[in-house]
């Protein structure tokens, strides 16, 4: 088979290098020649000074930190418990953090929509009305962080399920649990650290759903990163097209980062 | 002593298990709290929304199929027909071109290849999005580099049209079906190809009567999964074509901002319904195709 050189082979992979790497050329091409001003990397240098920028890329920062958080504490140990014990939760917990793909972010974010107006409609008189106001603090909106969580459960799932099959779960417990640990000694110091690659990958996965998710933020009335994008490109095309190739690129370095962590014991791992 | 060993692994697993009983309830009950608050919420009462209608003068509010039905018809029932049209027709040809890129590169046999391909499908799969609207706003829009230096937009080309989601929604989604594919194709076996080879079968005749066969429900799965992936974009979309090419996602849109008629919250409501049957469909075909698929891998 390798001895044969195949033509076809060539062809594919020449015409798919073609077509995704020219949006990205010509994007740059785009941000950097600009008509009538010649080469300039002005889109580049006014980025940092662009007005909601930062307060854009902070905001979306403190979402992704949070969810993580957030997704990370409900599952990992609702997972370990699976794993340890409790056989009939399993197809419960599967189905659960399954249902979102079944409910479109649009559709979440409608149904969110209603809810937040109960709030002003029937609510106005009751102590619940200041935890609608709370949620919805456009400083730092929870109510983006309960949306997030929702959504990252069916990666995080994966990710932790995987990562979780791969290791011998009851076998490190209870080696930890004869050495005199306590329950969270033995989760923290025995079981995390072995997880490390899959609970990396979550959290990748995680920050790059939240450090992209448009369609709930903008819905909802909130400006983090990529709401902020969009608001730019109505008026300043080279800036906006500046930042989505920089982020881009970000992302490609914190996969590849993610890569080199945890590629080489996942992939040792994954095959046991 | 070798027969003692299992028996040794048994008896201590049991006991974990009844002392690890109400721990396991205590560790996963957060969880469950949790979606039943942040998901379950919302979900019911979008639900509850759909199928009620609300009296702007009385303010009373009565249970009705109203909304469902106009849900299904005039400029709604063209933004849904829109919708799936443009899902099925990226999902096909995100199968056709990503099954051919993911054999190229697992025949190939090149680690450093594999593994550059493997990543950057990574990336490019989750890049939807506002960012890849307008990496394709800059290449083929009307001021785009490729437009402008080819002289397209002569020739008639738009892309804000159809056809130019068709080529950017398939940016993310040929990048999807090579992430789903490649472990199926990993798991054809080269002796069922020299098997083949040895009977006097070609290269087509293998395809046909080998491959693809066992490579069914993988690739069935994967253009269920990319349809139902290209149905509930809409950062892209939006960022992209606006209101230009109707779409379910965009009238959702539309509807909840308040860009249309005062009242019509409720009819965006029963259309997230529309599309959660929908997507609950495609779950419905996808989940069994995957297990099935997955069993294929493992034998």
């Amino acid at each position: 088979m390798a001895r044969r050189l195949n033509p076809w082979r060539w062809v594919v992979l020449g015409l798919a290098t073609l077509y995704f790497l020219v949006p990205l050329a010509a994007s740059v091409v785009f941000t950097v020649d600009v008509p009538g001003q010649g080469l300039t990397f002005d889109a580049y240098a006014e980025i940092l000074s662009a007005d909601g920028f930062v307060s854009g890329l902070l905001l979306s920062l403190e979402l992704a930190a949070a969810t993580i958080a957030v997704v990370l504490l409900l599952m990992v140990p609702a997972l370990v418990a699976l794993r340890l014990g409790a056989p009939r939760l399993r197809p419960v917990v599967e189905v659960v953090c399954s249902l979102p793909l079944v409910v479109p972010p649009i559709a979440f974010v409608a149904g969110i929509a209603t809810v937040l107006r109960w709030g002003p409609d029937h609510l106005s008189r009751t102590p619940l009305f200041q935890t609608f106001v709370a949620v919805q603090d456009p400083s730092f909106p929870i109510v983006l962080v309960l949306a997030y969580v929702v959504m990252a459960l069916p990666f995080v799932y994966r990710a932790l399920d995987s990562g979780l099959r791969a290791i011998d779960v009851r076998t490190l417990v209870e080696a930890a649990r004869s050495c005199g640990a306590s329950w969270p000694q033995a989760l923290l110091r025995a079981v995390l650290p072995n997880l490390r690659p899959a609970l990396l990958n979550a959290a990748f996965l995680t920050l790059a759903l939240v450090l992209g998710e448009f369609t709930v933020a903008r819905l909802l009335g909130f400006q983090p990163f990529a709401v902020w994008i969009y608001t730019v490109g109505g008026s300043q095309a080279q800036l906006s097209v500046a930042v989505s190739v920089l982020s881009l690129l970000v992302t490609w370095a914190l996969l590849l980062a993610l890569a080199g962590a945890g590629g080489r014991t996942r992939t040792a791992s994954s095959r046991g | 002593m070798t027969a003692a060993l299992p028996h040794a692994d048994v008896a201590p697993t049991a006991s974990v298990k009844r002392r690890r009983r109400a721990p396991g309830w205590l560790a996963v009950a957060p969880l469950l709290a949790f979606t039943a608050v942040a998901f379950g919420i919302p979900a019911l009462a979008m639900l509850n929304g759909a199928f009620t209608v609300q009296d702007r003068a009385t303010g009373t509010t009565s249970y009705t199929l109203g909304n469902l039905t106009t849900s299904l018809q005039g400029p709604y029932l063209t933004a849904l027909a829109g919708s799936v049209k443009l899902s099925a027709v990226t999902a096909v040809l995100g199968v056709a071109l990503g099954l051919p890129l993911a054999q190229a590169v697992v025949s190939s046999r090149s680690r450093a290849l594999r593994d550059a391909v493997l990543t950057g499908s990574g990336v490019l799969a989750n890049f939807g999005g506002v960012p890849l609207a307008f990496a394709f706003v800059a290449t083929l829009g009307n001021a785009g580099v490729l437009t402008r230096h080819l002289g397209l937009a002569d020739a008639g080309w738009s892309l804000y049209s159809f056809w130019g989601l068709v080529i950017v929604y398939l940016y993310f989604l040929i990048p999807l079906m090579v992430l789903t594919i490649t472990p199926a194709l990993d798991g054809l076996r080269s002796q069922w190809r020299e098997a083949a080879r040895n009977n006097g079968a070609t290269t087509v005749q293998y395809w046909r009567h080998v491959a693809l066969p066992v490579l069914a429900p993988s690739l069935l799965g994967g253009l269920v999964l990319l349809f139902g992936s290209a149905f509930a974009a809409y950062a892209t979309a939006a960022a992209m074509v606006g209101s230009t090419v109707p779409l379910v996602t965009l009238q959702i849109a539309d509807a909840i901002s308040g860009n249309v008629l005062v009242g019509q919250e409720n009819v965006a409501l029963a259309l997230s319904l529309d599309m959660v049957l929908v997507a609950g469909l495609v779950m419905a075909v996808y989940l069994p195709l995957q297990r099935r698929s997955a069993r294929w891998l493992d034998a």
